[in-house]
């Protein structure tokens, strides 16, 4: 448990010292979500139909453009190395790094979303569940994540073949959170979807640690 | 009897050499049969008319892009588990194939879905969904063992991707019983089958024939696979020299 926090609070101030790339993972989805009404015009009727699904899509392409440096740093100067090495499972230090992956990436994505529904003219309901669903599947993310940058660690092209690899298994992520904002935008209640948001993100971070580790021994050999 | 025999490429490769020819006559004869059942004497469907005559290549595609995930799958595992170098590469010898049924799969089905249900892909449907999402995660395996030179590393990477991805599998499985799809529920089933005997007929046969053909095209990929990896060993080199038998000779 004391491993577990430590590499938590260790990812987090690493990730605190390096506030520029935190900061424009958040402007690259500040900007995808820009985007869908210059391109697709202003109808705010259109817009707000359009939101659940697209600030999903900028919430998981974000997501995903931080998940590269997840593991690279420690591959590069050797601390991967060390915590393979150390009597702890290597599995807790990943599911420490997956923690902090959600503290610095899906927590302020879940706090930028309602802003940036605003700007689609959702309404009150909806902004708050947006928020809530981003908050229970980002985890999902993380932890799916976590699998696909351990397989593309030190490879040639990783950045492609990692959103090769991760997006198809977001789908199921995109589909229940994007589905709940819907469902209340339709008027209808959105507990299903969230409780199987739910169940992916316990799922995610509960088993995909472990199998990402395994990737990580692959790289390390 | 010892299992793990013919897990050695120096004795899987001249059997899988004599068993090729093999599965390919009964690839032909089962195609042959079932495309004659399926194209002429099986009688024009009441409802859907001639169109309906998809399915005899529709089904069987989608069968085996679900089961050769499976074997990759399994092979994947045995991999892991077992630390056997013929596994990664009949995964390997699969991919490609099961790759071409997915693909198959979801391109006579768009062809059935026009006439039938009017549009060519529905964005709604589950089983539709999650066959798209096989066929993606067919290209993540293929682009990531290709990405990665040391081929051992490559099996290994690319067998966790397959155990990660088979809890797709089963969701296309029973998409069409969990949720409300357009999709048509299974008409086959151990228990019986709700459609005429003689389409049922030639559907197993086309099946069949997509069976072997993949035996027999995944040996050969598997059989090159080996010739490529394992040139160094002797016995490779006694067989494009039989001269040199035994030496290390060779360039």
């Amino acid at each position: 448990m004391r491993a577990l926090l430590h590499v938590i609070v260790r990812d987090l101030r690493l990730a605190l010292r390096r506030p520029a790339d935190i900061v424009s993972t958040l402007f690259f989805f500040v900007i995808v979500a820009s985007l869908f009404p210059l391109g697709v015009g202003p109808d705010p009727a259109l817009l707000r139909q359009l939101a659940p699904g697209v600030l999903w899509v900028g919430a998981l392409l974000a997501t995903m453009l931080s998940l590269p440096r997840l593991f690279a740093d420690d591959f590069r100067d050797g601390t991967l190395e060390q915590m393979a090495l150390s009597p702890n499972p290597l599995g807790l230090a990943v599911l420490g790094k997956v923690v902090a992956h959600w503290l610095y990436s899906g927590l302020p994505l879940a706090v930028l979303a309602p802003v940036l529904g605003l700007q689609f003219d959702l309404s009150t309901g909806a902004l708050g569940v947006l928020t809530f669903s981003i908050l229970l599947g980002t985890p999902a993310l993380s932890g799916i994540g976590a699998i696909g940058a351990g397989l593309t660690l030190g490879l040639r092209g990783g950045g492609v073949l990692l959103s090769l690899l991760v997006l198809p298994l977001y789908i199921p992520v995109l589909i229940f959170g994007a589905g709940a904002v819907d469902a209340v935008a339709g008027g209808l209640e959105p507990q299903t979807h969230l409780a199987l948001l739910t169940a992916l993100s316990v799922g995610g971070v509960a088993f995909a640690p472990w199998i990402a580790a395994l990737a990580l021994k692959l790289a390390l050999e | 009897m010892n299992w793990f025999k013919y897990s050695a490429p120096a004795a899987f490769y001249p059997l899988a050499g004599r068993l090729i020819p093999w599965f390919w006559r009964l690839a032909f004869v089962f195609a042959a049969a079932g495309l004659y059942i399926g194209l002429v004497a099986a009688p024009v469907d009441f409802q859907q008319g001639e169109a309906y005559r998809i399915i005899f290549i529709h089904v069987g595609a989608a069968w085996m892009s679900m089961f050769i995930y499976l074997v990759m799958a399994f092979w994947g595992g045995m991999g892991l588990a077992f630390n056997t170098r013929l596994s990664g590469m009949m995964a390997q010898a699969l991919a490609p194939t099961g790759t071409m049924f997915a693909f198959l799969s979801l391109w006579t089905g768009a062809f059935w879905g026009k006439p039938m249900w009017g549009t060519w892909w529905l964005w709604s449907d589950a089983r539709l969904m999650s066959s798209l999402i096989l066929l993606f995660l067919y290209i993540g395996f293929l682009a990531l063992t290709h990405a990665i030179d040391d081929k051992r590393r490559a099996d290994r990477a690319g067998a966790i991707l397959l155990l990660v991805g088979v809890v797709n599998i089963p969701v296309i499985y029973f998409s069409v019983q969990w949720w409300n799809t357009l999709h048509q529920g299974a008409s086959v089933s151990v228990k019986g089958s709700s459609m005429a005997v003689i389409m049922l007929w030639g559907m197993l046969l086309v099946a069949l024939a997509m069976w072997m053909y993949t035996i027999a095209v995944a040996l050969t990929r598997a059989r090159i696979i080996i010739l490529e990896r394992e040139w160094r060993a002797d016995w490779v080199q006694t067989l494009s020299n039989p001269e040199s038998a035994g030496g290390t000779a060779g360039n």
